[in-house]
């Protein structure tokens, strides 16, 4: 009986374990988030990253879409290549949505935003006709669909990281040519 | 002088020859793991024991030091009007450092002194003399249970102090200072890393258990024979495991976290 | 013929510990289905004989050998092979104290044997019966007194069936009754199953009332062998001394000192 009662007590202990560790997986960490098979990769070309790191989100209208993959230097461009990983569910973002890399907060952590564009679908035949008035063909739009970013697309509009000391040199430097204008005066 | 240098020796001498024991001893233990598997019943006994009994006093520790982090946590962020962040800060410290660390030494004082004091006990009392005589490896039917079940329970019991700290500062921070529930556990969320937190987070776990049981088994077992002997033993297990916890976790720490 | 008489055979044995020499080439010689006792003074390393014959301890130098095998170069697996074959008494019994008397006396037979629990539970109360504690086969051992402890530990070392018993120190602290109870144990199980005992005692009346021989041991040395009689009539100092209890004699009253006059200052 009294071993019973122990591997009763036994078996509530390996189960609380496993429940904590599970608990620590799901609600603590961001295992929740993961899903990384059905998504598809990105790239953007940055000139200044600093601040971004792997597995900082990547959101659209503040929403998170997706995560950074990979950062690395291309040292032909001498520029920052990002690799994003967007969720699969995601798949009609317009190819020519811009990217730019934002701070959460004051001090937050850094995070890419991305902005849709208009969608440059060559779709709609818009042409002037003889008479001088815009015409649309109307036909081609039912069997064509906007271009989307796409597995290895790029996105070619980024706009870089704000870094304080730049953006506090800048006004510091036109403050001083405004200063030395008046002095012209 | 002469003497002073040859008591140094003889100190020397004898860790080392300590240290070449517990490893011979610890090779011994873990040959002895794999015919545990056809005994499941030796090893269930000592995770009553060793985690069972173990398990109050580290969830209702997890519990203190994780209200005790809501608290301090809120009013040192609200003056920066970072309270949303209070779920993240609780969980990583708690994740990384206070719940394998806290839950060691809990462990070490919990059930490394009892193990110790257990075997040195039966060494004093001729039961493992007794079990030798009766073709019965002591090494192998009284250490290694033991030992298996210590490795198990840690990882375990660390879990738990660390899932009870972060209940216990939703608790506090949550409930009682009126921080907003979903930023608690988004921000958390956001911010804790499976693999980076979680992950070290365990397996500092696992080699504090491996460490803290190894100590302990092996001061019991190497005790001198008397009251004495199993009672120096006792507050050596619980010494040297803390110093070794502490010690592993800054190197840990830095081998992890770089 | 004589090879196989001799169960234990022990030759030129030496073994020091901390420094201090406790044999110094010991010969003995333990027939096959006999009480050997080995007696001699407190500290002559009697205890730590019998555990030079299990190999819990390693001589320096000398052979001892155990049904034919040599106890001091064994393999793990071969000594613990023999040790079933071997059982001990240990001074204060050594039960285990987180199990019950039954459990105990079963100890062994689960370890080493893979029997229904139907055939261990009658080999346990057949072993209890013979040492007359069937009765208290659910006491724990903190419930027990000292001589029941004892009992209870013999009913545990002839579990397996063994060729032989090391008693160590079976009478120490034993009320007189006990005692008898003790002696007439040992006795009987030696006779009734035919097995060879060796007893370390200092008890000499105990001792020689069931030994077929006696060994006697000071300075690390055997100092006189032979039968009860051969031993109380024998012009050996040692034996004189001994055996009757003499407070001086070759066994000096006082430990190994300088003079007392130059330890005193006079």
């Amino acid at each position: 009986m009294t071993t019973r009662i122990t591997e009763i007590w036994v078996g509530l202990f390996v189960a609380a374990g496993i429940a904590a560790l599970f608990m620590l997986a799901m609600q603590v960490s961001n295992l929740s988030t993961y899903n990384s098979d059905s998504g598809y990769d990105v790239t953007a070309y940055f000139e200044d990253i600093s601040g971004l790191k792997v597995r900082s989100p990547v959101t659209m209208s503040g929403v998170r879409i997706g995560r950074v993959k990979a950062i690395e230097f291309d040292k032909q461009r001498l520029s920052a290549l990002v690799t994003m990983e967007i969720e699969g569910e995601y798949n009609t973002l317009p190819d020519d949505s811009s990217a730019s890399i934002y701070t959460a907060g004051l001090l937050g952590e850094k995070y890419i935003g991305l902005e849709p564009g208009a969608g440059s679908n060559d779709c709609e035949e818009i042409s002037l006709d003889d008479s001088g008035e815009i015409s649309i063909d109307e036909s081609a739009r039912n069997d064509c669909k906007p271009s989307t970013l796409q597995q290895g697309s790029e996105i070619k509009l980024t706009q870089d990281s704000l870094v304080l000391e730049k953006l506090i040199g800048q006004f510091i430097s036109r403050f001083m040519d405004e200063d030395k204008k008046e002095t012209v005066k | 002088m002469i003497n002073q240098l040859q008591s140094l020796g003889h100190k020397a001498l004898d860790f080392f020859q300590r240290l070449g024991r517990g490893h011979i001893l610890i090779v011994d233990v873990l040959k002895g793991q794999p015919a545990l598997f056809f005994r499941p019943r030796l090893i269930i006994q000592q995770l009553y024991s060793v985690g069972v009994l173990s398990l109050l006093i580290v969830v209702v520790s997890g519990f203190f030091v994780g209200m005790v982090m809501g608290l301090q946590g809120y009013n040192t962020l609200v003056d920066f009007g970072a309270e949303e962040s209070l779920g993240v800060m609780v969980a990583l410290t708690l994740v990384r450092e206070l719940g394998p660390v806290v839950t060691a030494l809990l462990f070490a004082g919990r059930a490394g002194s009892a193990l110790t004091a257990e075997i040195g006990l039966m060494k004093a009392t001729e039961q493992l003399s007794a079990m030798e005589m009766m073709a019965v490896d002591p090494i192998r039917r009284v250490l290694a249970p033991r030992f298996l079940a210590g490795f198990i329970s840690m990882p375990l019991l660390a879990a738990m102090f660390s899932a009870v700290g972060v209940l216990g500062g939703y608790f506090v921070g949550v409930g009682l200072l009126g921080v907003d529930e979903g930023a608690y556990w988004s921000q958390m969320q956001a911010s804790v890393d499976l693999y980076e937190d979680i992950y070290n987070g365990v397996i500092k776990s696992i080699v504090f258990g491996f460490v803290v049981t190894w100590i302990a088994i092996f001061e019991g077992y190497d005790a001198i024979p008397t009251s004495e002997g199993v009672s120096r033993a006792t507050t050596r297990t619980v010494v040297h495991s803390s110093l070794a916890i502490l010690g592993l976790d800054f190197i840990l720490t830095a081998l992890m976290f770089n | 013929m004589d090879e196989n008489k001799t169960l234990v055979k022990v030759r030129d044995l030496k073994f020091a510990r901390a420094g201090r020499m406790i044999f110094d080439g010991v010969d003995l010689d333990i027939q096959r289905g006999k009480i050997t006792v080995i007696m001699g003074p407190s500290g002559t390393g009697k205890t730590t004989l019998l555990r030079l014959i299990g190999r819990q301890l390693k001589p320096m130098q000398g052979s001892i050998s155990v049904d034919g095998e040599e106890v001091t170069t064994l393999g793990h697996r071969r000594l613990y092979e023999l040790r079933k074959r071997m059982g001990m008494l240990f001074q204060n019994g050594a039960l285990l104290t987180d199990l019950s008397v039954f459990e105990n006396v079963a100890y062994p037979i689960r370890e080493h044997t893979n029997l229904s629990d139907e055939l261990i539970r009658t080999l346990v109360l057949m072993k209890l019966q013979a040492v007359g504690l069937r009765g208290a086969r659910d006491l724990m051992p903190a419930e027990l007194s000292g001589g029941m402890a004892r009992r209870v530990a013999l009913a545990r070392a002839i579990a397996l069936d063994p060729m032989m018993i090391m008693y160590d120190e079976p009478f120490t602290g034993q009320d007189p009754i006990s005692m008898g109870v003790l002696v007439r144990l040992i006795r009987n199980l030696n006779d009734a199953l035919g097995l060879t005992s060796v007893v370390v005692s200092h008890d000499i009346e105990e001792a020689s009332s069931i030994a077929d021989y006696i060994y006697l041991l000071s300075g690390g040395k055997v100092v006189a062998h032979g039968t009860t009689e051969d031993l109380a009539n024998s012009d050996s100092e040692w034996a004189q001394q001994f055996m009757k209890g003499k407070p001086d004699g070759p066994v000096p009253f006082h430990f190994q000192s300088q003079p007392y006059t130059d330890d005193l200052n006079i």
